[in-house]
């Protein structure tokens, strides 16, 4: 097997691996620490999309409309948590999965009545747009490396907000005992629309990063959700460490299935067997994994500590 | 008393029965999600189609009742059973995704009306499958491939690799490149459809591969994003790219100076010279603040122009099959594609063309017509179908 393959398609699954941890670290930190299941969260990526497509054209700035839109979907964010969630979280998980459902449905119809059916597309600057050469001879693209990069700072900011600050304390003593951390003083309901912010801005950067690859469209949020999902029952509920190995796990086993299945098939099937059969099963490899994950470890490869 | 009030209600109930006084006809595609924008187009196109006719076929006044299949199989059968129950329309036109089609098809023709795809022409029912009241403006789902193996023979490509989703069109796309393209296949990726828009896995096999060109088929909303992703991915300067339904006037507003230079094979382009076509497009064109009309949208106008020549022949009396199937036969009307003829299958006859995206003169991106490869191709299914006329 060609070695620089192996490695092409180790980056491509890390790249994935990095865009579902933007998406998911905030996903995991609403789960684990408000105790609300939060089915829009795709909805914000997706609205973090849009933000970006607008604001691009209308700065004709890159970078500019990245951390506008960033800005955008941290205040949406908020503002979804105080007019609609708030209400949500003296109640059970079902109920969450039916307002945030709603939520789902109602940014689904705004986008198109603000921009239309027909979805839109970030062109890159030319200096994304190349492809880069990462070893002699091997071309990689220069885009897909920034996401890469930008994950792994987004992980180390958090591994510092949330291990080394004052607000990563109360975080962490939010997600073990609520009702103590209530009783000491600290305004929770603030720390949570903090989170929810946070979370959100999270999603807004997934959807910032994945836009000028996939194109802005209504409902991209929906499918990359339950990746999300899957993600952050493998790396255990409130989990930033979970998220961030379960998150690089299932970007690896989603792009190497896809990438050797078929040639490992086709040595005991018939080629158009194993070209059928090969994304079937390639497509159900993370499921298997996070079935495996919940029989072995229940509680996920990094639960979060406390109650 | 109670009897006179009940006859006089009956007879009035009779008396303002529509069915007689009007043709309906029933319009299946997907106005809503990413793909809505294809089944816009469509019905933009169906209805210039009836504003070019005055709103009238054979004398009688014609309803389109438009229907949307939100881009599932299940969906699309449930409307298909709704225009045919609720709606009794004479007639169902459009379907855009052949998996869609393959679920609906039956409840047309097994309550004995005439069923006219759009769009969708999977194998099956060119093939075994094909049946009497079925007919297809469109083609059939290898042809435009089995144009573009030999476009690409013509250029002489040896090596060649083929990406396309893993679903009924995407399968019969690369068994149509595979048919006629006399070179080797050095890779094939069938992707999951519609949900995966991720290619980098893919790409990255295309490039260790070292094919000649790159074939790809991703109708729609994909079709953006492949074009993205190939030129991210710096094979642009290494490995051409050859694309069957993945640039379209819907697309390249989205694809823009990307899609520059790349060869497709289509059936129909916007700048065809004829009469028929001229009038359509430069009408689409002034409607629609100067849009281009798709393919998707072409076949719609002349799924309707179709059916508008049929219901003509039998003087406007649509609940005549027998009638309206045997003046089906004679494609007996102005194509925008030019004229063609019906094979026994009831799929036409037709010319292909290969078609490369250009900048024009006042700086928008079009298709243009470059070579015609296929003249009067008649796809591989025909034989397997039982019916002869």
């Amino acid at each position: 097997m060609d070695l620089i393959l192996i490695l092409e398609q180790t980056l491509n699954g890390v790249q994935l691996g990095m865009l579902l941890f933007l998406l998911t670290a905030g996903l995991t930190l609403v789960f684990g620490i408000m105790d609300l299941v939060n089915l829009a969260h795709g909805s914000l990526y997706m609205m973090g999309a849009y933000f970006f497509a607008t604001f691009t054209r209308l700065t004709g700035s890159f970078l500019l409309g990245a951390v506008l839109a960033l800005v955008a979907t941290l205040i949406l964010g908020i503002v979804v948590e105080i007019v609609a969630l708030r209400r949500l979280y003296a109640r059970d998980h079902l109920d969450h999965v039916l307002g945030t459902f709603g939520l789902i449905l109602f940014f689904n119809e705004a986008a198109r009545l603000v921009w239309g059916p027909a979805g839109m597309s970030i062109p890159l600057p030319p200096y994304l747009a190349r492809a880069i050469e990462i070893l002699p001879g091997v071309p990689y693209s220069a885009y897909k490396a920034s996401i890469i990069v930008v994950g792994l700072a987004v992980a180390g900011f958090l591994y510092w907000l949330v291990g080394r600050t004052r607000i990563g304390m109360l975080i962490r003593a939010g997600a073990s005992n609520r009702e103590m951390v209530g009783a000491l003083g600290v305004n929770i309901r603030l720390l949570f629309t903090l989170v929810f912010g946070l979370g959100a801005a999270l999603a807004g950067l997934a959807g910032v990063m994945d836009a000028p690859i996939r194109t802005v469209q209504i409902g991209m949020g929906e499918n990359i959700l339950i990746l999300a999902f899957v993600v952050v029952v493998i790396g255990g509920i409130g989990s930033i460490r979970g998220a961030f190995v379960a998150s690089i796990l299932v970007g690896l086993i989603d792009v190497m299935g896809r990438a050797f299945l078929p040639e490992l098939l086709k040595l005991f099937m018939t080629p158009i067997a194993a070209s059928t059969a090969a994304p079937a099963i390639s497509s159900m490899l993370i499921y298997v994994a996070m079935a495996g994950v919940l029989v072995f470890r229940p509680e996920g490869l990094f639960p979060a500590r406390g109650g | 008393m109670k009897y006179a009030l009940l006859a006089a209600a009956s007879a009035l109930a009779l008396a303002v029965q529509p069915a007689a006084a009007q043709i309906k006809i029933g319009f299946i595609s997907t106005f809503t999600g990413p793909q809505a924008a294809i089944g816009n187009d469509m019905r933009d196109s169906a209805n210039l189609a009836l504003e070019h006719l005055g709103g009238k076929m054979g004398g009688k006044d014609v309803q389109i009742v438009y229907e949307d299949d939100t881009f599932r199989p299940e969906v699309g059968k449930q409307k298909t059973d709704k225009l045919i129950q609720q709606d009794r329309v004479d007639i169902v036109t459009g379907f855009i995704w052949s998996n869609v089609l393959l679920a609906s098809y039956k409840s047309v023709l097994d309550a004995g009306k005439i069923l006219i795809s759009a769009n969708a022409g999977p194998s099956q029912l060119a093939g075994d499958q094909c049946h009497e009241n079925f007919f297809s403006a469109s083609w059939q789902n290898d042809q435009t491939p089995m144009a573009m193996g030999e476009a690409m023979n013509r250029k002489g490509i040896k090596k060649l690799y083929i990406m396309s989703p893993n679903y009924a069109a995407g399968r019969d796309m690369a068994e149509g490149v595979k048919s006629t393209f006399k070179g080797e296949l050095v890779g094939q990726d069938l992707t999951k459809w519609p949900d995966q828009l991720d290619f980098a896995a893919e790409l990255s096999k295309v490039r260790a591969a070292r094919p000649d060109a790159l074939f790809v088929f991703y109708p729609g909303a994909h079709g953006v994003q492949i074009l993205t992703q190939y030129n991210q991915s710096g094979l642009k300067g290494t490995v051409p790219l050859y694309a069957a339904y993945t640039i379209d006037a819907l697309s390249l507003p989205l694809q823009k100076e990307q899609a520059l230079g790349v060869l497709g094979t289509q059936h129909w382009v916007n700048d065809l010279n004829n009469p028929a076509n001229q009038k359509f497009v430069g009408d689409f064109r002034k409607k629609h603040g100067g849009k281009f009309p798709s393919f998707y949208g072409q076949q719609s106008y002349d799924a309707v122009m179709l059916i508008a020549s049929a219901v003509q022949a039998v003087n406007g009396n649509a609940g005549d099959v027998a009638g309206m199937r045997a003046a089906l036969r004679k494609a007996n009307f102005q194509s925008t594609r030019g004229a063609f003829k019906f094979g026994s299958n009831h799929f036409p006859i037709q010319n292909f063309y290969l078609q490369e995206t250009v900048k024009l003169a006042d700086g928008t991106l079009s298709l243009k017509t470059v070579d015609t490869v296929f003249t009067a191709h008649q796809d591989l299914h025909a034989g397997k179908c039982p019916m002869k006329w």
